[in-house]
């Protein structure tokens, strides 16, 4: 495997794990950007359905950047890209946790919260477009994409069982 | 701790656990916790990922996988949907709380500018009022 492209995953996702404010998943924008874009890695389909199966299986939903990586350049590639990931959050959870919960209600973090709520809500938004872009062809397939937002919303409709009913509706050839 | 690890960057859940096991046993219990945390689901993931890659040519796999990708956008959507009533209670006013949502939303979603000047300036210009007007609060 390239050690290049090993090299440029791991350098990617470390920069995303600073950004992943509110989620890994709200890096979705611009790991798609390198990924698909930038380095013409990945096909966009490629993309959609690394981040379908991650939400699809157990476990956090950051297993998208393993995923990525591995439709990239197989295991090494979802390892660094996993590494990558984790490094910088995980020192800086570690870190914070240290430095103590009794600073946690100072004036600074309330206003961090405060002020990046809407940035998340808005990138979270964001990513979600940016997937359901290339089903804008198709007017069943949008249909899914808003029946699956309304019952995720306003039901306790489980993601894996909506998931899993999206796979036969695709699997039927109706998306 | 929980909010702790849902203010910083990576994410939550991960950043939680590890917190957890750092506080109880210290380094190793971080690392555990990691271990824990990711271990099983990783192994179960990167299997389902190499499944549908060798499915892919398979009309009806490559079917399934696209229904999956649409569901998939749809979960991205209501979860921030979710998070939005939450907004209400920010310090900030809820019109400015709203106009930074579609300011964010447009610049990353629509327009595809990289995230980072988007966090940095609509994050950060929203970090500076919040720090002000919590200040104000304080001293009346």
């Amino acid at each position: 495997m390239n050690a290049d492209t090993l090299l440029a995953l791991f350098g990617h996702f470390l920069a995303m794990s600073m950004l992943a404010i509110g989620g890994a998943l709200a890096t979705t924008p611009d790991v798609h950007r390198y990924l698909v874009d930038e380095r013409a890695w990945l096909t966009d389909a490629q993309f959609s359905a690394g981040i379908a199966i991650a939400q699809a299986a157990p476990g956090p939903n950051l297993l998208f950047v393993p995923v990525l990586g591995f439709a990239v350049a197989g295991l090494p590639g979802a390892f660094v890209s996993l590494a990558g990931m984790l490094i910088p959050s995980t020192a800086l959870a570690l870190a914070a946790s240290r430095w103590g919960g009794r600073r946690r209600e100072t004036r600074f973090v309330r206003a961090f919260v405060a002020g990046l709520a809407p940035v998340t809500v808005g990138l979270l938004l964001a990513s979600a477009t940016l997937l359901a872009a290339p089903y804008s062809r198709s007017a069943s397939a949008l249909g899914v994409v808003a029946v699956a937002a309304l019952l995720s919303w306003r039901t306790k409709a489980s993601p894996v069982w909506l998931i899993a009913a999206g796979a036969a509706v695709g699997a039927l050839g109706w998306v | 701790m929980l909010s702790l690890g849902q203010v910083l960057p990576g994410p939550n859940v991960v950043n939680l656990a590890l917190m957890v096991g750092d506080r109880f046993f210290g380094p190793r219990g971080a690392a555990a916790a990691l271990a824990g945390m990711l271990g099983a689901p990783l192994v179960i993931v990167l299997l389902l990922a190499s499944l549908a890659a060798s499915l892919a040519h398979h009309p009806v796999a490559a079917g399934a996988v696209r229904g999956m990708g649409a569901v998939a956008a749809g979960l991205i959507f209501a979860t921030g949907a979710k998070l939005a009533p939450a907004l209400r209670k920010n310090p900030l006013p809820l019109a400015l709380c709203a106009a930074a949502v579609v300011a964010t939303w447009g610049t990353v979603g629509l327009l595809r500018v990289p995230m980072v000047w988007v966090v940095l300036g609509i994050g950060g210009a929203m970090l500076t009022l919040a720090w002000w007007r919590l200040g104000s609060r304080h001293e009346r």
